[in-house]
């Protein structure tokens, strides 16, 4: 072997021992101190106008980065388990990506979502998500879908179908926004926001949906609007039985017994209902995946909490 | 004219000498592991963003080179004292300066036109492996050849930021040019705030101080289209001309005065 040939083995197999060394002495520090995930939920600067000055040229590449990292924080909140205060830095994140580069279409949509949802899925602040829409309409008055979305959480989240159906009265004055939106506007003046308007509004939703996760949110709604009509059929089967059987405590058993179910009934995600055994309510099982239901107090306590 | 190509072939052979072209392959690795790791954490937004990406990389990139090998393009053969060699040859003084430029104007177009290419190809990848429902969603398409007008005015930036570094390299240190040539990159890119100064100031006089720096100084922002083209927003041909033109005279400006500079400059 010539000298430089083994000098050169004998760095490469140095440099190999102690890469290796350093890699078994970080998994020995993981092990020893486990790794805090405070540090991620600061934001040391929260003024977008700030941030786009220091940007400098570069602003819709650090938008790009306060994207990645709000999903990142609304991914790892969605995860977890428990705790308060949970997504806090999900608005000012999309404020600043939004501020960082107006026309991310996409984030003023996806804080409109997942914003205005109640906890555990979010942070229940629908009033955030309306700013954050006013804020890209603002920046782009041509884009319908604001509009849609902000008439979507005052029905959906707000409760409000009066108010809903003004925005989707304006969103359908803007050129290029879709025939459905008056005839939906005029139905939900009509009939305040019933579950046929939720239903057609989300499968209409779904069916334009260029991303996959509002897919897979309409999606889950949908189920969610199923679970809530097969509830409403098994509770009068529960109460048509308690009506007429000595008082008991109720059970899926029970009833099974009797012939009036021919199981235990599952949700449309496969998750049995829960049945109040005292006061025969029929409840989804907060074990579901589509807990909890819009309807329910999980979700009506939303705003602001 | 023959003694400015002949530099300006020199100044393209020693940066491949010193390996700045390996920050080729530095861009393409970014680009090529970028395009992988964000389709797991955009929400479908990889597109936008490797575009986003690539456009800032040939950005940043060409800066580096253009502020880094500028500065030295004349101070380092001061300092090293190889101007004495070249000028007692039958080469002129704003020939010299010349060529020095225009050799790291033809190593930042090598650069550029390669980045452009991986750009192109990392995003064809993309697009060939996207259904066309969710590509109808994009702003605009991956190949979209508005990239091009984006590409072509960073070069149009990069070249004024090669000038500026030139000039300030006639009668500078190396490490004075890098700190001037970058704070002239910064102000370039806020030069637009100036020009409103007097609607935050009271005194009148600062107002129109502030006024005439913003036409005295380089205005760089008129070159950054970048997030018009990703957005698949028009960018106008006129305002490309005007661009260009703006650029190619501040350019002028600026090489004059260095060859100015340069030329009554004394090496006794």
């Amino acid at each position: 072997m010539q000298p430089s040939t083994r000098s050169t083995a004998v760095f490469a197999v140095a440099i190999a021992a102690l890469m290796g060394a350093s890699v078994v002495l970080q998994i020995a520090r993981d092990r020893a101190t486990p790794a805090s995930h405070e540090t991620a939920r600061y934001l040391y600067l929260r003024s977008g106008t700030v941030i786009e000055h220091l940007a400098v040229a570069y602003q819709t590449l650090v938008a790009d980065a306060y994207w990645i990292r709000a999903i990142q924080h609304y991914g790892g909140d969605r995860l977890s388990s428990g705790g308060s205060g949970r997504y806090e830095l999900l608005y000012p994140l999309l404020d600043i990506t939004t501020t960082l580069d107006p026309r991310f279409t996409i984030a003023y949509r996806f804080g409109a979502i997942f914003l205005a949802e109640a906890p555990p899925g979010g942070p229940g602040r629908p009033d955030q998500a309306v700013a954050l829409l006013r804020k890209g309409m603002r920046a782009e008055p041509d884009k319908w879908q604001y509009v849609l979305d902000i008439g979507f959480v005052y029905y959906w989240q707000l409760r409000e179908p009066a108010a809903a159906a003004r925005w989707f009265r304006r969103a359908s004055t803007i050129p290029g926004s879709p025939n459905w939106l008056e005839p939906l506007a005029a139905a939900m003046l009509v009939q305040g926001g019933d579950r046929r308007s939720s239903r057609f509004l989300w499968q209409q939703i779904r069916a334009t949906a260029d991303q996959e996760w509002l897919r897979n949110l309409a999606d889950r709604r949908l189920l969610q609007l199923q679970a809530m009509d097969q509830i409403d059929q098994l509770q009068q089967i529960v109460t048509e039985f308690d009506r007429r059987s000595p008082p008991i405590r109720l059970t899926w058993e029970h009833l099974y017994r009797a012939g009036v179910v021919r199981g235990v009934p599952l949700d449309p995600a496969g998750t049995p209902y829960a049945l109040d055994p005292i006061r025969g309510t029929v409840m989804m099982s907060p074990a579901s995946p589509l807990f909890p239901l819009p309807a329910e107090p999980a979700a009506a306590k939303a705003p602001n909490s | 004219m023959r003694a400015i190509r002949h530099i300006a072939v020199n100044v393209f052979r020693e940066s491949v000498r010193d390996k700045v072209l390996y920050n080729l392959v530095f861009f393409a690795v970014l680009l090529i592991s970028a395009s992988y790791l964000l389709g797991q954490l955009t929400a479908g937004q990889d597109v936008k963003i490797i575009k986003d990406l690539g456009l800032a990389a040939t950005s940043i990139f060409g800066l580096f080179i253009a502020v880094f090998i500028g500065i030295g393009l004349v101070s380092k053969e001061v300092e090293r004292r190889s101007v004495y060699g070249v000028l007692a040859k039958p080469v002129r003084r704003h020939e010299f300066v010349l060529g020095k430029y225009l050799g790291l104007v033809l190593t930042l177009a090598v650069n550029i036109a390669v980045m452009a290419v991986a750009l192109y190809l990392v995003l064809g990848y993309m697009a060939w492996m996207t259904p066309a429902n969710v590509q109808a969603a994009w702003d605009a398409p991956a190949l979209d050849p508005a990239l091009l007008k984006a590409v072509f005015l960073i070069f149009v930036e990069l070249c004024l930021i090669t000038a500026v570094a030139l000039f300030f390299s006639t009668f500078s240190s190396s490490i004075l040019s890098a700190v001037l040539t970058f704070g002239m990159f910064v102000a370039g890119h806020f030069d637009a705030d100036l020009k409103n100064f007097d609607q935050v100031v009271a005194s009148p006089a600062a107002g129109a101080l502030a006024r005439g720096m913003y036409y005295v100084l380089p205005n760089l922002a008129s070159f950054d289209v970048k997030a018009d083209v990703v957005h698949g927003q028009p960018v106008p041909w006129a305002l490309m001309g005007l661009a260009t033109g703006y650029g190619l005279v501040y350019i002028a400006m600026l090489v004059l005065a260095a060859m100015f500079i340069f030329s009554r400059r004394d090496f006794k």
